[in-house]
């Protein structure tokens, strides 16, 4: 059963009363709660949430299923999501993209690699483009100017982790 | 005239980013100024300089704030920094470089529209950014600038950070308040304008992060100093992102009417040795493309590009060169809007699912010598028919490329291979 830590319960409470509406806080807690999931949101968690917001349920899935940050089925422990946009489709982000997939096991994007730490997901326009190819893993700051080599090194350093 | 640096002046210094940094290059002083100065003389300012959005519909922005209505409703100003146009990263750029610069320009556009709290609503992606952004709003809180009776004025501006979660359509205004009120950002039809009725249904001004940003910049140098920039429907200088196949891709501001071949080949330092210019998408990825030849006709304001069938944007240009295959770069942009489309509009949801299907099916090698003129009757239908703009962002670049590189379409179709290329991303599967 998945429950909100003491602390992401207090993160929740004190979101509660930041917006003047309640439900503004629904994404922000949506994060807290896919950081303490392991990286996605399962049914219970977001009936979770919503007991603890006092929201609908429905309302909480509806944010959740709008937005692409939110994952709705388990992801590696490195979520790694390149950008596949214009600028960095012609800079071969897609071609990037299905090598560092074969470095990392996964066989297709979405799905997670055996030893759990590789997720790959091709994903639109992140504002980067005179950074291209480039991406970023989970929600941490952006890897840019990415080469195969420091693509392929990135994969290698991030299994050890 | 190159580079005309007004709000980038200070970009390159460290220091920029912090509260003494901002302040010893002159930061806040402007506010200081404003407060002391008449709403409506701000507004009226903000009028005559000419300034417009910076964040792709160029609407008139003294004139968006005039539209609210005096109902003693509190009001409220958001800030869009959902960045998410294909191409634009200029925002960003600021907010991480000098977010102080941000700040400062929705503390004087609150004072000026009345309204008493702001949001800078940004992308969830935004990580870094977003972080940068809630150290100065601390910053800026602590040292009296935000918050009761700023500097002893009796104003109140409280600002928070909103953040988001993904979505490309938040960055479309009644999209953008829908999604701040805790629901899917879906846009809402339009009229109510958001200055009548915008978030929580109260009068709500919703500003571009460079447009706030250059309210202060007006009134530090004055309307005319500002209109010496700029032509005389396109006044100022603007943040214009480049990337694509030039060697030095970023952002550069430029005085609008700013020549698009010499932003290209002198502060872009051009194209890659050997290479040609092919096509330019002037203002991010729902812009009609131009051709080369156009390119070179093409000034960087709203009319010069206007008058080329195209659109100036959020000033996202996109330089593609010959070694491109322009069948491959449509396949990148539909399945952008297909994934995008947030699905409460017919002519978009289904449309933009089909454009993407059927330019895959080109490089799949499925299609019909039939189906170019069948895209472009799709991309027809989608036009002027749904709530917001999405629909015709999805559809007017489709309709472009057809028009412009149609041998390449009917090529790719009849040979089962890219004309520029032969194999692109995709084909052959």
């Amino acid at each position: 059963m998945f429950r909100l830590s003491d602390d992401g319960l207090k993160y929740v409470k004190s979101e509660l009363t930041r917006y003047e509406q309640k439900q503004s806080a629904i994404i922000r807690c949506l994060y807290r709660v896919q950081d303490e999931n392991g990286g996605w949101l399962s049914k219970e968690s977001m009936a979770h949430l919503s007991e603890v917001m006092d929201i609908p349920v429905a309302q909480i899935e509806e944010v959740a299923s709008f937005y692409t940050m939110f994952n709705h089925k388990p992801v590696g422990k490195f979520h790694v999501q390149v950008c596949c946009t214009l600028s960095c489709a012609m800079a071969g982000a897609r071609e990037l993209t299905d090598a560092m997939m074969k470095e990392a096991g996964c066989s297709r994007a979405g799905e997670t690699s055996k030893d759990g730490k590789f997720t790959f997901s091709k994903v639109e326009c992140l504002g980067s483009c005179d950074t291209a190819p480039m991406l970023q893993v989970n929600r941490d700051l952006y890897i840019e100017n990415l080469t195969t080599e420091s693509a392929l090194k990135l994969v290698r350093d991030l299994r050890t982790k | 005239m190159a580079e005309a640096k007004v709000l980038s002046e200070h970009y390159d210094k460290k220091e920029y980013r912090s509260l003494e940094g901002y302040k010893s290059l002159g930061g806040y002083k402007v506010l200081e100024k404003a407060l002391k100065m008449d709403r409506a003389e701000i507004i009226n300012l903000v009028k005559a300089s000419g300034l417009r959005g910076r964040g792709g519909a160029g609407f008139p922005t003294g004139m968006k704030w005039s539209f609210l209505p005096n109902n003693g409703e509190p009001r409220y100003l958001l800030c869009n920094a959902d960045e998410s146009e294909p191409g634009t990263f200029k925002d960003r750029k600021m907010m991480e470089r000098a977010p102080h610069q941000l700040i400062e320009g929705m503390i004087i556009s609150a004072y000026a529209t009345g309204a008493q709290k702001a949001y800078i609503y940004i992308r969830g992606e935004f990580t870094g950014p977003a972080m940068i952004l809630e150290q100065a709003i601390r910053e800026a809180k602590e040292a009296g600038y935000l918050g009761k009776n700023i500097l002893g004025s009796g104003v109140t501006v409280e600002l928070d950070l909103f953040l988001g979660a993904g979505a490309y359509i938040c960055g479309e205004e009644t999209g953008l308040i829908s999604s701040l009120e805790g629901y899917k950002g879906q846009p809402k039809l339009k009229p109510p304008f958001p200055a009548v009725q915008g978030y929580l249904r109260k009068p709500t001004i919703v500003n571009n992060v460079e447009t706030l940003a250059a309210v202060t910049y007006i009134l530090r140098d004055g309307v005319d100093a500002y209109r010496k920039f700029g032509t005389e429907k396109s006044a100022g200088t603007k943040l214009f992102s480049v990337s694509g196949n030039v060697n030095k891709p970023g952002v550069y501001e430029v005085p609008l009417g700013y020549p698009m071949m010499d932003l290209i080949n002198n502060e872009c330092g051009g194209l890659k040795p050997g290479r040609k210019l092919k096509a330019v998408i002037p203002g991010g990825s729902s812009c009609p493309v131009l051709t080369a030849e156009e390119a070179g006709k093409a000034n960087m304001d709203y009319e010069s590009i206007a008058g080329l069938k195209s659109m100036l944007g959020s000033g996202g240009m996109i330089v593609i060169d010959d070694s491109n295959c322009m069948v491959d770069l449509m396949q990148t942009i539909t399945h952008f809007y297909h994934h995008e489309s947030c699905g409460q509009c017919t002519p978009c949801r289904e449309g933009t699912g089909w454009l993407n299907k059927i330019v895959h099916s080109i490089i799949s090698g499925h299609a019909k010598e039939s189906d170019v003129a069948l895209l472009a009757t799709v991309a027809d239908n989608m036009m002027g028919r749904t709530i917001c703009a999405l629909s015709d962002a999805a559809a007017m670049p489709v309709a472009s490329f057809i028009l412009k590189f149609r041998d390449e379409f009917e090529y790719f179709i009849r040979e089962g291979k890219s004309k520029v290329k032969g194999q692109v991303y995709g084909s052959g599967h």
